[in-house]
């Protein structure tokens, strides 16, 4: 009894119940897609024949896991850090070159029965490394030279991920910047990184002439708001009309000329598919090329993920206001849409309840991320504040490119929602980086650095 | 610096809640606004299939089905479900070896894939249904799936019945869009016209399918299923014991037999030859043999009892009689005098007969088949003093003809029937110029010659006008359909009205019948006496421009109370009364007195064993023959002697009418030996010079 109160001492229970909540979300969303009527329900959980049965298994193990971490003490993730950085990226490597081939990328390591990801580990380790070396005494992160340095620590991972052929993964390690802005990285790298991706998607998206007037509304609004600013400031001023023109030259220049004129065809077509948009070339010359190769790969699925957006959005959009009920989904249950107990969870969640549904369930999520900077903020220690923001940078980018994708506002990377999507990496991952989180903010009187 | 820091967590969490708000935008945008995705949805999720009824099935006068339907099972696979089947098993019960299997089934994964059941053997035997009915547990990925099949328990009638077969993109254009591509349809014969009567109605199941479309069970517990509804049978005239005789005498024959029960217009029997078991184009029979059956030079999916158009030759002459008497032209007992010949046209038309007085009345005249009387009462009613000129006469005997049915399309309930031809003046105009021609011009259509043609089925019609005394009931084959709606009785209406032609008087019809009765008792066709029963008859030997004289025949019987109408054609086989008289007669005892008599047995086996196929028909036959085996043996690469090719019978036209000159010998063909057909070497084709 007595042991048991020391281990709950402190515990944020708001953060527990909100991770309790989406992880039985997350089994129930993974049995809609599995359950066809007139099927036993508790047998697949016993003989591991489907995969919300795993999916029990895991969450079972993640808890045990779980309390695993709340007993060992905050001080141990401060000193093994960096040692832990090391090893996963000595794993990231191992991957690389002696890891498993599974659907195109080398980033699993199959030990036996036991398959890991590195990659999606290193998360955790990344993190925690960013956390100390920003933490550190000597380090003033006012100096572009640390900047630099974090930079490195959060993107290393990321550049052997990419050589893993997992963009999506590496991808994640970008919103370390986030966390970074949070400790003093100047705004306008935050803002041109986000602005460029913005621009870039937006571009596959829309015409030019449609962001080109959007473009201009924004700069005239922002220049209309701003006006007692640049009166003071001229500078201010031409600095919008800079960066409208950017933009602009961006969306209707470079991004158009770079897609029809260094890439090829097929490139091109994969590019749109990716948002699920349909590429018709102007050009007979290039339709004709085209057209012969797609009746060359076909059955080869290249424009999978063109199909899977569609599908998704069918599935979402006829969820209506209030959703088809749980269960009584014709879209997802049907598998309809590909990898949608993995990837696109998310669909179940917009067809089975619909638009009131999707929204408390969003609201699950921001309460979660709100919930973690207010831990964050209530820090002491650097080290503790720095980890909960890569924490929420993490789980952030992972629930807004993941339901972006699904809805069809970014492109089809393959990362999965936080503690729903099937996978038991993927869940013993999260739960890892909140609970380490929850440790560490339980400890917050005792942990100073 | 706190107060830096204490923006820039207000910057992070305006971050979060702008894409939040995004996201929520987009949701609205795609769950809220438009319906678009809902529909979507249901296309995607639900899919109509249709479920086909049962056809109708169609049944003779005696309520005997004349084809049926039977369930014949499909062997189906659904590829990705097999897994550790005991495939020697299957095997063994399909008899069939593992390699055999294997291609099999890459075959249906190439066809439709892996996730979608395709067909592994098409309708298979009940005993080998049964056998597998037994083993079915032992093989999980294949079902036996139902599907009826129409069957003909008769083999026979194929032409009346028509087959039904695949619709193919016309069909569908036609359609409206009706039928889907894969469905079956009538698409000749009865099957064609009563297509609406006999598919029944679909019923439409909803069901849920997944991405796979695989079926995974009803829509909404079936609430939105509509049942389907059988098709509905019909009751037809065909009397099938009459007609099983008629195909069997009309085996290695072409040409065409229709009859008629003239009181009502119900067709009894119709055959075409050369013929085919209609089994042959059922289920999956149909692929195999339809190609080559419709390339067959002998063209036996011709039904040419409807199409066929054959000059009627002396068949023609009662008509040309009744014309003469309903014109006052003449008397029954108007005779004239023949020497052997109608001379008054300058190239004389010969005549059967020369001994005096053979065409001292209508009657004999009409029994000895007097070329020379019916050509002088055709120019009588061409020049008839009443109407102005020579078109004027002509134009009123159109009239006649195209009353009685020549020349028009009766409208008989099957598709596709030919009206032949009586000509039009612009036929003659463009000949001989306007008003430039005389009766003597056309003289040789008073004996259903020149232009003139008919169909069996006009001539068997022509008969029943005759037996009747002046009206006749349009020849159809379906007397009345299942619980018949308000639409089939309109359709079925023009069937059951009595068409009334030209009042001619009872007198003239029975100065013809008497004639006519005289044909068979002392006239040309004595052979087809029937002891006990008044026939009336009347032979025709056509000449035609295709080889040796048509063989025809048709009569009615009894004389007093006429039950039956027949009309025969045999092409290319001689005098009407060697081939034509003799199937007419048997037919007439068969339905007159239910069975021919002992005597006339031997008669029934000689007709029906004669091959009068003619010989260029043959000689086809004989060349695909020789070519596929040459074929044969090039792939087996044998080298082997060539086959001594039959002596070659060239047709030649006979120049003279044989009616008028019996004693005259020619067997109207000429025996000529060919040099043995070799196929040249075809150096085309060869590997070598097409590398060059």
């Amino acid at each position: 009894m007595n042991n048991d109160s020391t281990i709950s001492k402190g515990i944020d229970w708001m953060i527990v119940w909100l991770y309790t909540t989406l992880v039985i979300i997350g089994v129930m969303m993974i049995f809609a897609n599995e359950y066809q009527e007139g099927d036993s329900i508790f047998q697949p959980v016993l003989n591991q024949s489907k995969d919300y049965g795993k999916q029990i298994l895991w969450v079972c193990v993640c808890s045990v896991l779980a309390v695993f971490i709340l007993l060992t003490d905050s001080k141990l993730f401060t000193a093994t850090a960096n040692l832990l950085y090391g090893l996963g990226i000595l794993l990231c490597i191992a991957a690389l070159f002696a890891g498993t081939e599974v659907k195109g990328s080398k980033s699993w390591l199959v030990l036996g029965g036991f398959r890991l990801q590195p990659s999606e580990l290193s998360k955790v380790f990344t993190c925690l490394a960013l956390a100390k070396y920003i933490s550190r005494q000597e380090i003033d992160f006012n100096r572009t030279s640390s900047q630099v340095i974090a930079g490195v620590i959060a993107l290393l991972p990321a550049a052997i991920t990419i050589a893993q052929n997992e963009t999506g993964l590496a991808l994640v390690y970008f919103s370390f910047f986030l966390a970074m802005y949070r400790e003093g990285l100047p705004p306008f790298i935050l803002i041109m990184g986000a602005s460029v991706g913005v621009i870039l998607v937006l571009s596959l998206i829309f015409s030019p002439t449609t962001l080109f007037i959007a473009y201009g509304i924004i700069a005239i609004v922002a220049i209309l708001l701003t006006r007692n600013q640049y009166k003071r400031n001229p500078l201010f001023l031409w600095s919008i009309v800079a960066i409208w023109a950017f933009a602009s030259v961006m969306s209707s220049v470079v991004i158009p000329y770079g897609i029809n004129h260094v890439m090829k065809p097929y490139q091109r077509d994969r590019i749109y598919s990716l948002v699920g948009k349909l590429y018709i070339p102007q050009n007979p010359e290039e339709q004709a090329e085209l057209e012969k190769l797609k009746v060359k790969n076909r059955g080869k699925s290249q424009n999978q993920s063109e199909y899977n957006v569609i599908q998704s959005k069918i599935a979402i959009g006829s969820g209506g206001v209030l959703g088809k009920g749980y269960l009584k989904g014709t879209q997802t249950r049907y598998d309809f849409v590909p990898e949608q107990r993995t990837d696109f969870i998310f669909c179940t969640i917009g067809e089975g309840f619909g638009f009131v549904g999707s929204f408390v369930f969003l609201s699950l999520y921001a309460i979660m991320l709100f919930r973690i900077v207010v831990i964050a903020e209530r820090q002491r220690s650097t080290f503790s504040r720095v980890y909960s923001y890569g924490v929420a940078s993490i789980f952030f980018f992972h629930i807004g490119i993941n339901i972006c994708m699904t809805i069809g506002l970014a492109p089809v990377i393959g990362i999965p929602l936080p503690l729903i999507s099937y996978g038991g990496s993927s869940l013993l991952t999260f739960t890892i980086l909140l609970f380490i989180l929850i440790r560490l903010d339980a400890d917050r009187h005792i942990v100073l650095r | 610096m706190p107060v830096l820091n204490q923006a820039r967590q207000r910057v992070i969490q305006t971050i979060f809640i702008v894409v939040f708000l995004v996201i929520i935008g987009q949701l609205f945008h795609l769950q809220i606004l438009p319906s678009k995705y809902t529909k979507l949805a249901k296309d995607n999720a639900i899919t109509k299939k249709i479920v086909y009824p049962s056809r109708g099935i169609i049944y003779d006068r005696n309520k005997k089905p004349i084809l049926d339907n039977v369930a014949r099972f499909d062997l189906v696979v659904t590829p990705f479900q097999i897994k550790g089947i005991d495939t020697t098993t299957l095997c063994r019960i399909l008899n069939i070896d593992t390699a055999e299997f294997r291609k099999r089934m890459v075959t249906s994964i190439i066809k439709n894939g892996r996730y979608r059941p395709s067909v592994f053997e098409p309708l298979v035997s009940p005993q080998l249904q049964a056998q597998l009915d037994e083993n079915m547990y032992k093989f999980p990925g294949f079902d036996l799936n139902e599907r009826p099949v129409r069957s003909y328990p008769f083999k026979c009638a194929a032409h009346i019945l028509g087959y039904v077969a695949e619709v193919d993109t016309a069909i569908i254009r036609k359609s409206g869009y009706f039928y889907q591509m894969g469905d079956y349809a009538g698409r000749s014969g009865l099957e064609a016209s009563y297509e609406k009567v006999l598919m029944g109605q679909r019923g439409i199941r909803f069901l849920i399918k997944d991405n796979k479309n695989r079926i995974q069970g009803s829509f909404d517990k079936g609430n939105y299923d509509t049942l389907p509804v059988a098709g509905r049978n019909l009751y037809s005239s065909v009397d099938v014991v009459l007609q099983q005789l008629a195909e069997k005498l009309m085996t290695n024959k072409i040409g065409g037999v229709v009859a008629i029960n003239p009181k009502t217009g119900g067709i009894l029997a119709m055959a075409s030859g050369p013929g085919y078991d209609p089994n042959l184009l059922a289920g999956v029979q149909f692929r195999k043999n339809w190609g080559r059956m419709a390339l067959d030079t002998a063209r036996p999916l011709y039904n040419r009892a409807i199409k066929g158009q054959y000059p009627p030759g002396s068949t023609f002459k009662p008509l040309g009689a009744l014309v003469a008497l309903d014109e006052g032209l003449i008397t029954p007992a108007y005779g004239y005098g023949c020497w052997g010949g109608y001379y008054a046209c300058g190239r004389p038309v010969k005549c059967t007969h020369a001994s005096r007085g053979h065409a001292a009345t209508l009657r004999l005249a009409l029994a000895n088949s007097c070329n020379s009387y019916f050509c002088h009462i055709f120019r009588m009613a061409i020049d008839n003093p009443a109407y102005s000129n020579t078109t004027g006469g002509y134009l009123k005997w159109k009239e006649y003809m195209n009353s009685f049915g020549m020349g028009v399309r009766l409208g008989v309930d099957l598709p596709s029937e030919d009206y032949a031809s009586i000509p039009d003046t612009s036929r003659y105009n463009k000949d001989f110029g306007a008003r430039r021609w005389r009766s003597c011009n056309i003289l040789t259509l008073g004996i259903g010659q020149d232009r003139m043609t008919a169909t069996p089925l006009q001539l068997a019609n022509v008969m029943c006008i005759i037996a009747n005394k002046g009206y006749y009931y349009t020849p159809h084959f379906i007397d009345s359909i299942q619980s018949e709606r308000i639409d089939d009785t309109l359709f079925l209406g023009k069937y059951r009205r009595k068409h009334e032609v030209t009042h001619i008087s009872d007198d003239a019809y029975n100065a013809v019948q008497l004639g006519m009765q005289d044909v068979i008792t002392s006239g040309t066709a004595q052979n087809a006496m029937i002891p006990g029963i008044n026939i009336c008859g009347k032979t025709g030997t056509a000449q035609n421009p295709h080889g040796k004289n048509h063989s025809l025949f048709v009569c009615f019987a009894p004389r007093e109370n006429p039950q039956i109408a027949i009309a025969v054609v045999v092409e290319n086989s001689g005098y009407g009364s060697t081939w034509a008289a003799p199937i007419a007669s048997l037919m007439m005892e068969k339905y007159l007195k239910d069975t021919i008599a002992e005597r006339r047995m031997a008669e029934v086996e000689r007709i029906s064993k004669a091959d009068l196929i003619p010989s260029a028909i043959k000689h086809w036959y004989y060349v695909k023959d020789s070519i596929r085996q040459a074929k044969l043996m090039k792939a087996l690469d044998v080298i082997v002697p060539p086959v001594e090719p039959p002596a070659v019978v060239v047709p030649k036209k006979t120049t003279f009418d044989p009616e008028a000159e019996p004693n005259r010998k020619d067997s109207g063909e000429l025996s000529i030996e060919r040099s043995p057909i070799i196929l040249p070497e075809d150096e085309k084709n060869k590997k070598d010079s097409l590398k060059q």
